[in-house]
């Protein structure tokens, strides 16, 4: 029996010299599911998509994407970008306006190495939600159609690899949340890896399943989402975004104070009702300036989200009178909290210590 | 028409018409990939190679005209390669009259194919390939159509150039009825000979002719960008 294509690894090495940073990569990805490389700009993100993709060249890299070598220098390959199997969705919408919706999603079909089946291109449609726009003309899009477009176009040739450079970007507010959702249903339903470049963390929390944080060209962090938001290098990058993130179950409404229980792995917490059922599964985003720490249970106090938790580090934030304490709440959940050097002094934590966690606000991320 | 244009005047006009369009053809063929290299190369030449193409532009048509005649006679470089291939020599033929159209209205075909490349810039094409299709294939079916009306601009700009063009003609064409006597040295023998009436008509169909070629390719231009907004 073959291995299923979605567990096969992906490899990716390079470096490539930059004016401003060298980008110096050694990524070992999972076979599927949302990858997202997240860093500020100029960090090197966007580089390198793009020297995956071939559009970029760089010496000496490894490429190799579930299972089929792209580019490996030393050995003598380099196939150019239009044979490598993948699909690449710009940051502006970069449809051809000389061609309608259903061409522009004809375009990669009828180009793709392999051929792609007629069901490729209707299954994107459909996953994309765009059947209504195919005799459109470009210009008679709003930007939310345009990227949905870009998506299934890229999605219609079948490839082995997505890769998004900041999709979102060039959207506002209202439209990042029209499209969001779509995003979520090809992280659910795509066989799939999927690279995607962001700097925004909501996008982080909402999408990846495996978080890169790049900082100048280096990679500071790489692992699941829930362990590197939690990890002090990628708190120190995320800066005020830093957090964990929980994944939770609606357990429980009530419906006099409309509020929600969420149980996670460990603990729960009392949320606003956001009108979820029961059963729901959802991620719960809870920043590390919203978590303070306390010695003794406390009382009489305005905080009903407690949870007991043990200190497991406690690092020196970026700036010296902030420090990072990670606890851990049951068997393996990470909470971060953000709180000053003093109080650490003050409190006299120490690894080891049982202590409070004290939740001032968590978010719902989908 | 025939009753207001004599011979001598219908066949310049023939002559200048197929001049204009075998120019035009020319030019968007020679142009296009000259244009494409202007628009995409960063290498040293595309200095040089630009000052050249654009010489025609602020070079005297008599200057223009001379150099061409001296390297298409029988001792010029062009003399001598022609008539080693056996056709003689281009000088006072169509052929000769072709060339130096063609190379007279050179910038005015590659600067409009230039910039729409230029305006374009790299994302269609590097689209295109992400989606599989080889340079030359994204070229036709991406490149050219997005450039589309820059090839509108250079095709009427080459002709109305190459109607109204007369130094050249004059100086590598000499004047000679039915081989390289077009409308425009046609006009000049007739006011040589002060032979206004003919001059007059001759130009007249010159004037609403060209008006007509513009505003129509001008119309054409204007649909075509307005489906690219």
């Amino acid at each position: 029996m073959t291995t299923e294509p979605s567990l096969i690894r992906s490899r990716i090495r390079l470096t490539l010299a930059r004016p401003a940073f060298t980008l110096d990569v050694d990524l070992d990805l999972p076979g599927r599911g949302i990858t997202v490389l997240f860093g500020v700009s100029g960090s090197g993100k966007t580089s390198l998509l793009r020297c995956v993709a071939g559009l970029e060249r760089t010496p000496r890299a490894v490429v190799s994407i579930a299972g089929k070598t792209w580019q490996d220098d030393d050995a003598g390959i380099c196939l150019p970008t239009w044979q490598r199997p993948l699909g690449y969705v710009f940051q502006e919408a970069s449809l051809f306006e000389h061609l309608n919706v259903r061409k522009n999603l004809q375009f990669g079909q009828k180009r793709s190495h392999p051929p792609a089946n007629m069901a490729a291109l209707d299954s994107a449609i459909e996953l994309l939600g765009i059947g209504a726009l195919l005799e459109r003309t470009t210009g008679q899009l709003s930007g939310g159609e345009r990227q949905r477009v870009a998506i299934a176009r890229a999605l219609a040739k079948q490839p082995r690899m997505l890769l998004l450079d900041e999709p979102l970007a060039s959207l506002d507010q209202a439209r990042r949340q029209d499209i969001l959702p779509w995003l979520e249903r090809l992280r659910d339903e795509l066989q799939i890896p999927m690279l995607y470049v962001t700097h925004s963390s909501d996008e982080v929390a909402r999408l990846a399943d495996t978080l890169v944080i790049l900082d100048a060209g280096k990679v500071k962090a790489c692992g699941p989402v829930s362990d590197v938001l939690v990890a002090a290098d990628g708190a120190m990058v995320l800066g005020d975004d830093a957090g964990a993130l929980l994944d939770a179950t609606v357990a429980e409404r009530d419906t006099r104070w409309h509020m929600a229980k969420l149980v996670f792995n460990g603990g729960s917490l009392w949320l606003r009702d956001a009108g979820l059922p029961i059963g729901r599964r959802i991620r719960v985003r809870v920043l590390a300036r919203d978590v303070s720490v306390a010695t003794h249970e406390p009382q009489q106090t305005s905080i009903q989200n407690l949870l007991p938790c043990v200190v497991q580090s406690i690092v020196t934030d970026a700036h010296p009178s902030q420090a990072l304490v990670r606890m851990v709440c049951g068997d393996n959940t990470l909470l971060l909290a953000r709180i000053t050097a003093r109080a650490v002094d003050a409190l006299q934590l120490t690894p080891g210590m049982a202590v409070w966690a004290q939740v001032k606000a968590a978010a719902l991320v989908e | 028409m025939n009753l207001l244009l004599d011979a001598d005047a219908r066949s310049a006009i023939t002559l200048t018409l197929q001049l204009a369009s075998l120019t035009t053809l020319l030019l968007l063929l020679v142009a296009t990939p000259i244009a494409w290299w202007l628009a995409r190369t960063t290498s040293f030449w595309r200095g040089p190679v630009g000052a050249v193409i654009t010489l025609p532009l602020v070079l005297p048509p008599t200057v223009l005209g001379f150099y061409l005649l001296v390297a298409m006679g029988p001792h010029g470089p062009m003399g001598q390669l022609t008539q080693a291939l056996g056709w003689g020599t281009l000088s006072f033929t169509f052929y000769g009259l072709l060339i130096g159209s063609a190379i007279y209205s050179l910038p005015f075909a590659v600067q409009p194919i230039q910039h729409a490349f230029e305006a374009m810039g790299e994302r269609p094409m590097e689209v295109a390939a992400t989606l599989g299709a080889r340079p030359l294939d994204a070229f036709f079916t991406v490149a050219l159509p997005l450039a589309r009306p820059g090839f509108i601009t250079a095709a009427i700009m080459s002709f109305a150039h190459t109607v109204g063009e007369f130094g050249v003609v004059l100086m590598i064409g000499g004047n000679i009825p039915g081989k390289t006597r077009v409308v425009s040295t046609q006009i000049y023998g007739h006011v040589e000979a002060t032979e206004y009436t003919q001059a007059h008509w001759l130009a007249g169909v010159m004037l609403v002719f060209s008006f007509m070629v513009l505003l129509g390719l001008n119309l054409l231009n204007r649909k075509s960008t307005r489906v690219l907004q």
